[in-house]
């Protein structure tokens, strides 16, 4: 110790006193900092309980009143808050129906175009295509809103002649599978991508042609991560606002039939909020109850997408 | 697998890569159907806003005066609308308005053509249909509206930047719109990023990935990623609009608005809605920084944040900005949370502090897209545009940034 320490000594200091100056000490600064940075990530954790608290706050404010119950919630086919008609499955019906058609378009599609840029695509054609595609996924989904009901409607209409609402669920559920085609197709790209070279050369050393390769070999290695495109895509479909607001139609409609018009639980929460509508309302707190459905939702498939991509991964070395 | 058995089965090289081919030519039309469909959307937006109208005049603006209106002088304008408004109708103009004296000849003469011009679109017929048959379009005006003028409009003009919100779509302009959507913007920018680049790199920099907290905190990240926006719009409803009142309507500043509707509380939610997508990016930024970079700062002796701001955030920056510009695209194009937070339509003042109400460039494309009325699908689609044309260089310039990046390493 003494021997060690000797040229790091000041004249009055004794070998004690240098390792103690030299010793970890506490430096405000950048203690001060530290605890910023993790409020600034603590806002997240704000946010989340935020949601939860207010969803959950007004929600039971909107089953303390009186004519609702759980039970005629989720039983009853009729919403009409205003009338004390309270049971969602109308505004369900209507989110499953735009969302399955969307998933119709969005998976095959999209991952036939990450099969496509992963397998096929020259580093050239990648080059161009993935920019593309990211500008397809950046275009507002008003914009889609408009684009359904402007083009989409009216070409479906070619074929189903008036049988076909003007707002319907067909147009709506096409033009967000379309928007959702970049999500999934990044998604299964990434996890195509992720799956080494070695498979596929010994699948062509068996013998495969590219396409068994892709499909055989390939697709399956890379099936976790695929199937969490998928969830995460639907997650996006079910919360998605603006194309069914403007093209799904407006008054909810218990229907699985696609050719009709019908309102989703985002469409709405967006035309009862469109309005200054007035705080404490069933209106108002109704909101709050299909909001907190919706985020429970999206919640759990979150999880359930990330749990699948994690539990299913095959590790490659 | 089915499949796969009747393919291996089959010896027949050809026919396996007959199928090679076919597929190949499907995960090709996957790829480009999106593409196709931007293509369409965009020639649909750009048709509708471009179109052969059809328009009549309440009064013909060759009456007013001896010269083209564009010609007159203020005083003239002035004069003009003295003499053809009743004194009542002046009033309230001036009580919503301003005085008109105090106005410039643009927005005169936009008063003019509101009050007393009324021009109407009586029909509007989208661009290629009317290039391949105008002939017949216009036999059938002449036959129904006798006196209309007709020729081309382009709805998206400069004019259309400019003017104010009006119900009547010939005279409706985009310019509070623009103005409300770049205030919110920028107060997105100012509260999300300093947060957003400071919780990625307490994620990255000072965070135990073993630490239980930590955990929790990168897991709710990405689940909030995933959260539809318009329950950020809930939420913004009832914290900032409702129960921050007091700030966001900017009572506690002395300059009251009313209610808490106003362009913080947009601004504030979409802060909120960005947040997530910022910090995963930021955090791929930083993730990207090498190590060896750290360790050579540390053996020099710096501390910790000496060494996050001295090497790794400079390093680190250009993703950074980039995945901030894709978080603003995002905040610009989005709609729901502006509806549920109270952007109103019926706006035709400037916006004049972060406390005023507000609409946005998005809401008033879906406010006019849901109209009954033709027209305004025709300036939805010139606001579309401009909308459009503000994303693709927002998103042009990421991508050459991330490019500029990739090369670099």
């Amino acid at each position: 110790m003494e021997v060690t320490l000797n040229h790091l000594k000041r004249p009055e200091e004794s070998a004690v006193d240098v390792s103690r100056r030299l010793q970890k000490r506490t430096r405000w600064g950048e203690l001060f900092i530290q605890t910023f940075l993790f409020l600034c990530g603590a806002v997240s954790i704000f946010t989340t309980l935020g949601i939860v608290y207010e969803l959950g706050k007004e929600a039971l404010l909107f089953f303390q009143m009186p004519g609702v119950t759980l039970v005629e919630f989720f039983t009853q086919t009729e919403w009409q808050p205003t009338v004390g008609r309270f049971g969602v499955l109308p505004l369900v019906s209507a989110t499953v129906v735009t969302t399955v058609i969307a998933m119709l378009v969005a998976v095959p599609f999209g991952l036939g175009s990450a099969i496509y840029l992963s397998e096929y695509a020259s580093e050239k054609a990648r080059k161009i295509l993935k920019p593309a595609l990211e500008v397809l996924a950046g275009i507002p989904t008003v914009v889609y809103g408009y684009f359904a009901l402007t083009t989409v409607t009216p070409f479906l209409r070619i074929f189903f002649g008036e049988a076909l609402n003007i707002y319907n669920m067909l147009s709506a559920g096409l033009t967000m599978g379309i928007m959702i085609i970049p999500l999934v197709a990044s998604i299964s790209e990434d996890a195509l991508h992720a799956v080494p070279n070695s498979l596929r050369e010994g699948a062509y050393a068996m013998g495969a042609t590219r396409l068994e390769t892709a499909l055989q070999v390939v697709v399956p290695a890379a099936l976790s991560g695929i199937i969490a495109g998928f969830i995460l895509g639907f997650s996006r479909a079910i919360g998605e606002t603006m194309i069914v607001a403007i093209a799904a139609g407006s008054g909810p409609n218990f229907t699985f039939n696609p050719l009709q018009s019908a309102e989703t639980m985002t469409g709405y929460i967006a035309r009862i909020s469109g309005g200054d509508v007035a705080y404490d309302t069933p209106d108002y707190n109704s909101i709050f109850a299909i909001g907190l459905l919706l985020f429970g939702i999206s919640l759990i498939l979150n999880i359930i997408s990330r749990r699948v991509s994690s539990r299913l991964r095959e590790v490659y070395e | 697998m089915n499949r796969g058995v009747v393919l291996s089965e089959t010896s027949n090289l050809s026919v396996r890569h007959q199928w090679g081919k076919f597929f190949q030519g499907l995960f090709l039309f996957s790829t480009v159907i999106g593409l196709i469909v931007l293509g369409i959307l965009i020639l649909t937006v750009v048709d509708k806003t471009f179109t052969l109208v059809a328009v009549t005049n309440k009064v013909d603006p060759a009456t007013l005066a001896d010269r083209p209106l564009e010609e007159l002088s203020a005083e003239e304008l002035r004069q003009i609308l003295r003499d053809k408004l009743r004194p009542a109708r002046l009033r309230t103009i001036e009580r919503d308005m301003g005085p008109i004296a105090q106005m410039g000849e643009a927005d005169l003469t936009a008063l003019i053509m509101a009050e007393i011009v009324k021009p109407t679109t009586r029909a509007s017929y989208p661009l290629f249909q009317s290039l391949t048959r105008r002939a017949e379009i216009e036999a059938e005006i002449r036959k129904e509206y006798p006196d209309a003028q007709i020729y081309f409009k382009a709805w998206l003009s400069w004019d259309f930047l400019q003017r104010s919100m009006a119900t009547n779509p010939d005279l409706a302009g985009v310019r509070q719109a623009i103005k409300g959507s770049l205030l919110i913007i920028l107060i997105t920018i100012l509260f999300a990023f300093p947060i957003g680049v400071g919780a990625a790199i307490y994620l990255e920099e000072y965070a135990d990935k073993r630490n239980r907290i930590n955990r929790i905190l990168q897991t709710n990240i990405e689940n909030l990623a995933g959260v539809p926006s318009i329950i950020y719009g809930i939420l913004g409803l009832a914290v900032f609009v409702r129960a921050l009142a007091p700030i966001t309507s900017g009572a506690a500043f002395g300059m009251d608005a009313g209610s808490g509707r106003t362009i913080l509380s947009g601004g504030l939610t979409m802060a909120l809605l960005v947040l997530p997508i910022l910090i995963i990016s930021s955090q791929e930024a930083l993730r990207a920084v090498p190590n060896s970079l750290r360790e050579a700062s540390f053996a020099m002796g710096a501390t910790r944040w000496q060494t996050i701001w001295h090497h790794v955030l400079p390093y680190a920056l250009p993703g950074i900005l980039t995945g901030t510009i894709l978080a603003v695209s995002r905040a610009l194009g989005e709609t729901a949370p502006l509806i549920l937070v109270g952007a109103s339509s019926l706006i035709n003042k400037d916006p004049q502090s972060v406390f005023s109400f507000f609409t946005a460039l998005p809401f008033q494309i879906y406010n006019w897209t849901v109209r009954p009325q033709p027209e305004f699908r025709n300036i939805a689609a010139a606001a579309i545009l401009v909308l459009l044309a503000v994303l693709l260089s927002l998103n042009a310039t990421a991508i050459v940034l991330r490019n500029r990046l990739s090369k670099r390493l």
